[in-house]
């Protein structure tokens, strides 16, 4: 994979990850271009496009496109399973993803696909792997704020909450929200 | 001084911003504000204000002033810090900034720290965007942690090895050993990572390839592998829609394509997986789709038993008629890397293919149209065509260009008749005749002279579609250029294929004149249509009506049409007797691949498209009472006589246009006559005269070994022959005459002629000039080309006429002491 780019209908950009080195300048007009090559397909059309020299796969889920461009030798339909993954990975992470959640949390979005995609290529196939890694790495960041940690991902705090008895959270946006108990360190 | 906001309060703050110039407001200050806060180093809040940076890079503004706390952060102990430094130097820096060079220090030493995690950070750093520098720095730690039995930190390790030999090639050796017990690990994650690893190392150096392939006995360990995830039960840690860790069979399918390749031990050694995986997956899924699709890309790339291919064929073909757009496009793309080698396999499918012309799709109707392209032959060209035909009508203006060029090679090379080619040409021309390329309009033209039965038929069709349509240029353009040629047809009702219209003179050249004022008309068109009634001036009985048309352009601002204009209405002045022999019928013109039109390009100084030269190709002939005197020359009939202009080659000033005109002519081929009473259609030598105009460079070429002889010396007039040999054609000798003067006064209207026997062919170009100065001042050189396939002793006659010192001389002269080299 040589960048993976996540963007809204409208076309902002919501995460962008490059898997090549290319200067700001290039990175700036291949997103401008493809985005508005993307945008511009019509529902019924194939998930590929061929897009200069490379093999561009995209996928929309709700309000959000991901979108990947992959070398010629790589295999399209398991590219869609890639993104598939990692959609299913923000999912559990954050409850019933949404744009929004991505946009508020954006470096955890970064975190999650950093822990799936290494170079472009899928460290671990197995989706409690990663989920796991993710969690125990959050651990290492949660601040103990009146003597209990707080948990950081969604699942990790249903667990927690179900261990005291406590209802789970509705979604991780709502949590996020400005409540007097914020405790994102960030 | 007040906490910096928190990120998420920021990210509110501004999309709250109704503009943009609100936006970039509130960017600014927020800016301002970190900047401070970078100056003070400030140390808590770092992690804050760099992960607000980012989130305002990711909005497009400038961010760069955060790069070197990115390295702060790194440095840091705190994990938080870590992460979202290591986060902010992958956006924010990149290879080609000096500044990355600091983070190495850091990386190594993160890559040896006690939590799994900061070395999990440092691996993927690295592994994305690490620069060689860095990768030659830390290839050992990288090497180090491949080695290591913790699974979490060995699958990164992989695949930032992969990384690390991406950059320094040379580096690959070094994980050599590391991979030895690779794929002995139970745990997935590094499976898939390894499969990475090795199919990178294969891909890149041949001798990893047989190394793996023959003392590491990779096919076997990767079949075990592979058949195990395929038979094991449910695994509900991998499972995809009820398939095993699909991503990793994929993977070692790839794998097992770059060792299978031409290489008939392991080919043979995976065929029973590979038809294994290709019965028994379940498709009704994408990912059990993706699984066959890498399995028949493993199939045709392997060498593969026949069976085996087929079956790999007919899941492709299932997968046409599969609902799902996406595996149909995938299907299409497969077969067109396959038609070449298993033809007949794919014809079998050759009808859902055509269906999949009529797809929603963009791509999937490109790839249906090359397949399609592909896929024609002798057989099945009435019906493909029809539906191509169908495909050009209704498709984008972007598939039009290559859709009507790929209509042309097709028919040109499966045409059933003639007929059925020239009304598949006027097919495409009339419905996407704008969208044809230029080159087309000479091969059009070429394939209509070569259908002489055709002619009337063709002429006028294309008459029809220019009443019609006058829009599209290259349609217009070889319907122009055929009323020019074959007008005395269509006004003659002569058509046999079809109903013979009616249709005047008059009403003919008002169509012409209609192209010439018209503003949809290119000068290119114009410059045609302006021939074309040039040319009927010659079939048609209404002179006086062509001839106040081409006096009216002779004003034109169009230096083009202006051009002509001057030169057809000197034709109809002072030439008038040569007029019919000019614009005669033009010969077939044998096609010549790309050498034809291109050639003449070269040759000729003007900057007329190629069209119009080969225009010129019609031959001179001269006053009969000349031709006669050379047949008797050589005893009458077999005798091939030559008669060349005697017009130099300098394009003169306004009213020598003619001159120039006719100067074309010899430059694209010194005409022939054949020993007929009438000048009626000439032989024609097309390979002759375009070989004629290759040789002009040949002029200086230092390649003649055949020693020069002199051929004539009487009267101080002294003419010299120079041999070279002709490429591509070594059956033609050419000859460059020297004509030199040595008496006190010059010889001018020099003019040399020549003749051959019956069985060579001799073609005369034009001479550098008709004046022979005295005293050796200079001389007049000529070039002569002499095809002599039977090789046989070369013989000449020549005759001189030139004026000396006010009286007319001439002279005869047989030449016969050529040098054997010059015809053998």
């Amino acid at each position: 994979m040589q960048f993976m780019l996540l963007f809204s209908r409208q076309g902002k950009l919501r995460l962008q990850k490059w898997y090549v080195p290319l200067s700001d300048k290039e990175k700036k007009k291949i997103t401008r271009e493809l985005v508005q090559t993307v945008l511009a397909r019509k529902p019924k059309m194939c998930s590929f496009l061929e897009w200069r020299d490379l093999k561009v796969v995209y996928k929309r889920y709700a309000s959000l496109y991901f979108c990947c461009a992959i070398e010629n030798q790589d295999n399209e339909l398991i590219t869609l399973e890639i993104i598939h993954r990692y959609v299913e990975l923000l999912d559990k992470y954050f409850g019933s993803v949404c744009e929004l959640d991505i946009i508020f949390n954006f470096e955890k979005a970064y975190f999650i696909l950093d822990e799936f995609l290494l170079g472009g290529e899928a460290q671990d196939t197995s989706k409690k792997n990663v989920l796991k890694a993710i969690e125990q790495a959050d651990l290492l960041r949660s601040v103990p704020l009146h003597g209990v940690i707080q948990p950081v991902s969604y699942s990790a705090w249903c667990e927690l909450a179900s261990q005291h008895g406590v209802n789970q959270p509705v979604s991780y946006s709502a949590w996020c929200e400005p409540a007097s108990q914020s405790v994102s360190m960030v | 001084m007040p906490a910096p906001i928190r990120l998420r309060e920021l990210i509110r703050t501004i999309r709250t911003a109704r503009t943009q110039a609100e936006e970039r407001e509130m960017i600014q200050k927020e800016c301002a504000a970190i900047r401070s806060s970078f100056r003070e180093e400030d140390n808590t809040y770092r992690c804050r204000n760099v992960a607000k940076l980012l989130y305002m890079h990711m909005l497009g503004y400038p961010a760069h002033f955060g790069q070197l706390e990115c390295l702060k952060l790194i440095a840091s102990q705190k994990f938080t810090d870590k992460r979202i430094g290591y986060l902010g130097a992958m956006l924010l820096l990149d290879e080609r900034q000096d500044v990355h060079l600091l983070m190495t220090n850091c990386i190594k030493n993160d890559l040896n720290h006690s939590t799994q995690y900061v070395q999990g950070l440092a691996l993927c750093t690295l592994g994305c965007m690490g620069s060689s520098e860095m990768c030659r720095d830390l290839a050992g730690e990288v090497e180090k942690l491949l080695k290591t039995s913790n699974s979490y930190l060995r699958k990164k390790a992989a695949l930032c090895a992969v990384h690390v030999i991406r950059k320094v090639p040379e580096l690959m050796e070094m994980f050599l050993p590391a991979t030895k017990n690779l794929l002995s690990e139970k745990n997935h994650g590094v499976l898939h990572t390894s499969v990475v690893l090795l199919t990178e190392m294969c891909e890149r150096s041949p001798d990893m390839l047989l190394h793996f392939r023959k003392v590491c006995l990779l096919v076997p360990q990767l079949v075990r592998i592979l058949k195990n995830l395929i038979m094991s039960g449910y695994s509900p840690e991998h499972d995809v829609s009820g398939i095993s860790d699909p991503f990793l069979q994929v993977r070692i399918l790839r794998l097992l394509r770059i060792l299978g390749r031409s290489d008939d031990d392991s080919s043979e050694a995976m065929n029973d997986i590979l038809a294994q995986v290709a019965t028994n997956t379940e498709t009704s899924k994408n990912v059990g789709n993706a699984i066959l699709y890498e399995t028949v890309l493993t199939i045709m790339d392997i060498k593969s038993e026949s069976g085996l291919r087929v079956l790999a064929i007919n899941i492709l073909g299932r997968f046409l008629l599969n609902n799902d757009k996406n595996i149909r496009y995938v299907a299409l793309t497969s077969l067109l890397k396959t038609v070449q080698t298993d033809h007949n396999a794919v014809q079998r499918h050759r009808s859902t293919i055509v269906d999949c012309l009529k797809d929603l799709d963009v791509s999937i109707k490109r790839r249906a149209m090359e397949l399609s392209f592909a896929l024609v032959n002798g057989n099945n060209i009435r019906g493909m065509m029809k539906e191509l035909l169908y495909f050009l009508d209704s498709c984008d203006p972007e598939f039009k260009a290559d859709c009507a060029s790929g209509v042309f090679l097709a028919a040109e090379k499966y045409a059933p008749s003639k007929r059925w080619h020239i009304d598949t040409i006027m097919r495409v021309l009339t419905t996407a005749g704008s969208y044809v390329r230029d080159d087309s309009v000479p091969n059009l033209i070429q394939l209509i002279t070569n259908s002489v039965e055709m002619h009337a038929y063709t002429v006028q069709r294309l008459y029809k579609a220019l009443l019609d349509d006058i829009s599209q240029q290259p349609l217009v353009q070889v319907s122009s250029w055929c009323i020019g040629e074959y007008g005395d047809l269509l006004v003659s009702g002569q058509c046999e294929e079809e109903e013979p219209i009616q249709v005047t003179e008059d009403e003919v050249l008002d169509v012409l004149e209609g192209l010439l004022v018209s503003n949809l008309s290119t000068p290119v068109t114009r410059g045609y249509s302006l021939t074309a009634i040039m040319k009927l001036s010659t079939r048609f009985s209404s002179v006086n009506r062509i001839k106040k048309v081409v006096s009216i352009y002779s004003s034109s601002i169009d230096v083009e049409l202006q051009q002509r204009a001057v030169e057809y209405n000197a034709l109809f002045k002072k030439y008038d007797h040569m007029r019919p022999a000019l614009l005669e019928r033009m010969p077939i013109m044998e096609k010549t691949a790309s050498n034809g039109p291109t050639e003449i390009m070269q040759t000729n100084g003007e900057t007329e498209p190629s069209v119009p030269d080969t225009k010129h190709l019609p031959l001179v002939t001269q006053p009969a009472n000349q031709a006669n005197d050379l047949l008797d020359l050589l005893g009458g009939n077999d005798v091939v006589p030559v008669i060349q202009t005697t017009l130099p080659t300098k394009p003169a000033s306004a009213g020598g246009e003619l001159l120039d005109l006719l100067g074309d002519l010899s430059l694209t081929g010194g005409p022939t006559v054949v020993p007929a009473p009438a000048p009626s259609v000439p032989v024609s030598q097309p390979p002759f005269l375009l070989d004629g105009l290759s040789s002009q460079p040949l002029f200086n070429d230092t390649s003649a070994a055949i020693p020069p002889m002199t051929a004539y010396s009487k009267n101080g007039l002294k003419i010299e022959f120079t041999f070279e040999r002709a490429n591509p054609n070594p059956n033609i000798a050419v000859i460059t005459i020297h004509a030199t003067n040595t008496t006190e006064a010059d010889m001018t209207e020099f003019v040399f002629q020549a003749a051959v026997p019956k069985t060579f062919q001799l073609q005369l170009l034009s001479p550098s000039s008709n004046i022979v100065p005295a005293l050796n001042q200079g001389s007049v050189t000529q070039v002569i080309r002499v095809l002599n396939p039977q090789k046989q002793q070369l013989r000449m006659r020549v005759k001189l006429t030139y004026t000396h010192k006010g009286s007319p001389v001439q002279d005869l002269a047989e030449v016969n002491n050529f040098p054997p080299q010059s015809w053998q």
